[in-house]
């Protein structure tokens, strides 16, 4: 990735915007899902998939890809979104999310899903294998860049802050972690639950090098890649500030929107707000 | 009876400095117990390819899982409470769902641990391990088994979980010995009854059939270093032979061998049945030897168990 421009920009920020769409419609149609952290998590997965990282959609076990771990895997629906759009499969596929036998299941699985690179869903545990991915990069003298993303609850876990003490230690400078920090989580909000402020200093005190951003300002996310790329030495903690189910206005900021489709009447209502159709539809 | 001892935990050292050096790709992690599983060796041997993670299990499962996504093949070494009690989940959803090929070679499991009591000793590994679909778990019998049980487990793709005792193990195989996953071996022949048994308590059930043959009982004795997949035709054969199966393993009597044996049989040939193993208690401390007397992992325990059967034989 060498510099974007304003077409970049825009590129990306319409890849968002399908992403939200089809994140909606996925979930809606499977009845279950997660809309919120998918929909906060969209401007920083699109900015990856479509301009930041180097992979293969035809080619998804390409040795020297970038990766990208979503250790808040229930953000599933972001990633597959991403996937489908990049041609790792077909977008209606999509439609089939959490359906018996299909291969989109409800958390990321590396086995049936083409483009996912780690199975996550049981929080905590995605930032330890991205490092692993990192570290192979080393001992194989590759210079593949792996990323991966956090949410804001999930940091919770006792094993996120062991990961995060062997990366410092190993120096895993390959890695890119970003923060999801939407600010909510299933019982409330997260300063509520278990507050973790101040969260920039704890990275820092780990000895992460910490950037903060607005997660859904594209430049802002694009600047952050090309500073913590430039980062030796340290592994990399985007904190982007972002809002829990951006993009749908009666899902912004709603705790209720954690884990729970939305019905008739909110979908027709999400996907007017979005303005671009529904996948399968000829409009 | 006098038997050769030798650690098994050594020879898992040996046999992954030999893989590395014969140019496989694989790594290796401990969490701070790297002197003791003796995976200290392969990294003073392979410094880049050894991480030691720290006291900090789950997050060297995680570690352990994303090397292995790369193609490596990835050992992870700890005490077996730490790594399957401590790490269950990581096990769980970082290598045994996705399939990674991630070897979780345990030291230190069973009571025999000693001195540092029930918080170290477990006695519900294989119970948890063999509950995970996909996962192989291995428990060899000496340090023969050992080694080559580390390469056939560096040859196979896919998860495997590998229990291995803290102190030195009669040897009760030869390097001629053949050693295959998914089989089990016959130590010695007999009609009467068939003591099926792993790790440690093979030696004790040689010393049991040797101790009916001299009350006119023959007793064969079968080595299951394959726990799972377990070799069902064996089992299956040898109570069609005998007629009467005592089962011995240093676990819990819940949820290892013996239940696995039982499952076997009861589905496939029903025959008395009788099970030598922890009487679903904890540890406790003191010397190994003291240990496996007072929680009943005796030669002696498993000749009764014997004639128990025997007696229960129509």
């Amino acid at each position: 990735m060498n510099g974007y421009t304003d077409e970049t920009v825009r590129m990306i920020a319409e890849k968002a915007r399908i992403m939200r769409r089809d994140i909606v419609q996925m979930i809606y149609t499977a009845g279950s899902g997660h809309p919120g952290g998918s929909l906060s998590a969209a401007d920083i997965i699109a900015s990856l998939y479509f301009h930041v990282m180097r992979h293969r959609p035809l080619e998804p076990g390409w040795p020297d890809r970038d990766r990208f771990v979503l250790s808040k895997g229930h953000a599933a629906p972001a990633l597959y979104a991403a996937l489908a759009e990049s041609g790792y499969f077909p977008v209606d596929e999509l439609l089939n999310l959490r359906k018996i036998g299909h291969m989109l299941q409800g958390h990321p699985s590396m086995k049936t899903t083409p483009g996912v690179d780690m199975s996550t869903g049981s929080l905590g545990q995605g930032l330890s294998a991205a490092i692993g991915m990192a570290l192979a990069g080393r001992i194989d003298g590759k210079d593949y860049t792996v990323y991966t993303m956090l949410g804001d609850g999930e940091i919770e876990e006792g094993q996120i802050w062991e990961a995060a003490m062997f990366a410092a230690h190993y120096k895993v400078d390959n890695l890119i972690a970003f923060l999801d920090k939407n600010g909510l989580q299933i019982d409330g909000p997260t300063e509520s639950v278990i507050s973790s402020e101040p969260l920039a200093d704890k990275w820092r005190a780990f000895g992460w090098h910490v950037i903060e951003i607005d997660g859904h300002d594209i430049p802002q996310i694009l600047d952050a890649v090309e500073e913590a790329k430039d980062m030796k030495e340290k592994p990399v903690m985007i904190i982007a500030h972002t809002v829990k189910g951006k993009g749908v206005s009666f899902m912004e900021n709603v705790v209720g929107f954690h884990g729970k489709a939305p019905n008739d009447e909110q979908y027709r209502q999400a996907i007017d707000e979005i303005g671009l159709g529904e996948i399968g539809v000829v409009e | 009876m006098k038997w050769e001892m030798a650690a098994p935990r050594d020879h898992y050292a040996k046999a992954l400095i030999s893989l590395a050096e014969e140019g496989k790709d694989i790594v290796v992690l401990d969490a701070d117990l790297s002197s003791s599983t003796r995976t200290a060796r392969f990294g003073k041997a392979f410094p880049d390819r050894f991480f030691n993670a720290g006291i900090a299990e789950q997050n060297m499962i995680g570690i352990a899982a994303g090397l292995a996504t790369t193609g490596k093949t990835v050992f992870a070494s700890t005490f077996a409470v730490f790594a399957t009690g401590r790490a269950y989940d990581q096990i769980r959803q970082s290598v045994a769902y996705p399939r990674l090929n991630v070897k979780v070679v345990a030291t230190h499991a069973g009571i025999t641990v000693g001195g540092d009591g029930a918080s170290h000793q477990i006695i519900e590994d294989l119970a948890l391990m063999t509950a995970l679909p996909g996962m192989t778990v291995i428990s060899p019998v000496d340090i023969h088994e050992t080694e080559k049980a580390v390469r056939a487990i560096a040859e196979m793709d896919g998860p495997v979980y590998m229990r291995l005792s803290r102190s030195s193990m009669p040897v009760v195989t030869d390097e001629a010995a053949p050693f295959e996953i998914g089989k089990g071996q016959a130590i010695r022949e007999g009609d009467d009854v068939s003591i099926i048994a792993t790790g440690i308590m093979v030696s004790r059930a040689v010393e049991a059939a040797e101790n009916l043959k001299e009350r006119g009982i023959s007793a064969s004795v079968i080595n299951i270093s394959t726990i799972k997949p377990i070799d069902r035709e064996l089992i299956v054969a040898e109570a069609k032979r005998a007629g009467a199966v005592v089962t011995a393993e240093e676990h819990n009597v819940i949820g290892g061998l013996g239940y696995a044996v039982a499952s076997v049989l009861s589905e496939e040939y029903p025959v008395p049945l009788k099970m030598v193993g922890i009487e679903d208690t904890f540890g406790e401390s003191g010397s190994p030897d003291e240990l496996l007397g007072k929680y009943g992992l005796t030669a002696g325990r498993i000749r009764d168990a014997a004639e128990e059967v025997l007696r229960m034989k129509r």
